[in-house]
């Protein structure tokens, strides 16, 4: 393949970045010829994920779970069809499946063998998510990897790790913070950090808030 | 396959590290990437089974070195290629050099919300399901050259059905063309030091979404 090649010394990030750039504006352009895809569609496609997804959605949803026994007991049942029937977003994808931490129980979220997530609920997946060190080490060493994200759990905490290795989907529904019993559910919402639903962080405390 | 893809338990990757404030993008070039395989989706010309079957076909030295959405992009030439949406000349050449060939559906404005939903995995079955929570499973042992969802990490190793998911498409059968060949799916839960021996954090439970062919009772 072309890419494979380099008649220069120049392999700066950035030059890989325009070769890139390059080949992915030819295969639109080729699509495009062929009449398979309508660049005015994909501007759109882009569009929908630069503003309109992301972990926010999840956030409610979380939120909602806390102050709403009722919600919670339907989405751990089946999360598409609870959050369907938020009217959040407009259709969640099916086999969603919301698993909850305890006192003495702690969930993660991954996929080892490609990039599986929720993203209906949690937007894009970042970058580290997608990544060999995430994958590598998130079914050996969880700890670890929390470590890496200034987690550290209690040494009897059970964690179970959740290998995304079909077309069922995570998240998990973390423990509501201390010391917000007077919270309505707009305020618990700006505690539901991304990381705390996939498993690699732990919502924000009250104190951490400026609210 | 027994791909760099499969990566649980491998060392040597490296901290895990976090951007703040990551924005969805990294470069234009991704979102297009992105819009194109969602927009593809529509011609039904591959399922999301090849797509994965096509990124982990590339060389194992590019699967590692490339970024996430270059590694889609190289994939998506695979596919398209593959199912003979384009042309090897037209790579090169950087247009289209004949025309298109008839797809399904070409996404349009109109149709645009299936771009972002993922559709139904299971399927209607008259089959029982041959396992039940609690049951406990032991993973075979397979080594397929072709596409499973059946991580090395987790073969020929004693666990507990924890779930039954319904039955669903079968990636093996998938990523191949060969149908969807529905089966049943399971969650089977393992602990820590029966993937990892002895020293395993015996804290930890590992879970794996298991379809009914890589399993037998144990």
């Amino acid at each position: 393949m072309a890419m494979s090649t380099h008649d220069h010394d120049d392999h700066d990030h950035g030059s890989e970045l325009s070769e890139t750039q390059l080949r992915v504006r030819a295969l639109e352009t080729i699509l495009t010829e062929k009449g398979y895809v309508d660049p005015a569609v994909l501007d759109l496609i882009v569009e929908h994920y630069e503003t309109k997804t992301g972990p926010h959605v999840g956030a409610r949803v979380i939120a909602k779970a806390w102050v709403d026994p009722q919600f919670k007991a339907a989405l751990l049942a089946d999360a598409t069809e609870a959050i369907a029937a938020l009217g959040l977003i407009s259709r969640v994808g099916d086999h969603l499946i919301a698993v909850e931490n305890t006192p003495t129980l702690h969930n993660m979220i991954v996929c080892t063998l490609c990039s599986c997530y929720p993203w209906d609920v949690l937007g894009l997946p970042p970058v580290w998510y997608k990544s060999a060190p995430y994958r590598s080490r998130a079914v050996m060493d969880p700890r670890g990897v929390l470590a890496d994200f200034g987690v550290a759990l209690p040494a009897d905490t059970e964690i179970r790790v959740w290998d995304s290795t079909a077309e069922t989907r995570f998240m998990v529904l973390p423990s509501r913070p201390a010391r917000t019993e007077t919270w309505n559910e707009e305020r618990l919402a700006s505690l539901v950090t991304r990381d705390c639903m996939i498993g690699t962080g732990l919502p924000r405390r009250p104190e951490e808030t400026s609210s | 396959m027994n791909g760099v893809h499969d990566m649980g338990g491998m060392h040597g990757f490296g901290k895990v590290e976090s951007e703040p404030n990551e924005p969805p993008f990294h470069a234009g070039w991704e979102g297009r990437v992105l819009a194109m395989q969602r927009a593809l989706r529509a011609t039904g010309a591959w399922n999301i089974d090849m797509s994965r079957d096509a990124q982990e076909r590339l060389p194992a030295e590019v699967y590692l070195s490339v970024s996430y959405y270059h590694r889609w992009a190289l994939g998506m030439e695979r596919n398209a290629l593959d199912q003979r949406l384009i042309d090897a000349d037209e790579i090169a050449a950087g247009h289209a050099l004949r025309p298109g060939k008839p797809v399904q559906r070409t996404m349009t404005k109109d149709t645009i919300g299936a771009a972002f939903t993922r559709g139904s995995f299971s399927r209607p079955t008259s089959t029982v399901g041959r396992f039940k929570p609690g049951d406990r499973v032991r993973t075979l042992n397979i080594n397929p050259p072709s596409h499973t969802r059946l991580p090395r990490y987790a073969r020929g190793r004693v666990g507990a059905v924890e779930a039954v998911r319904g039955c669903h498409v079968f990636p093996d059968s998938a990523a191949t063309g060969a149908g969807e060949n529905p089966q049943w799916l399971y969650t089977v839960v393992f602990e820590g030091r029966e993937l990892w021996g002895e020293s395993a954090d015996p804290t930890l439970k590992v879970s794996v979404e298991a379809f009914e062919p890589y399993l037998e009772p144990a």
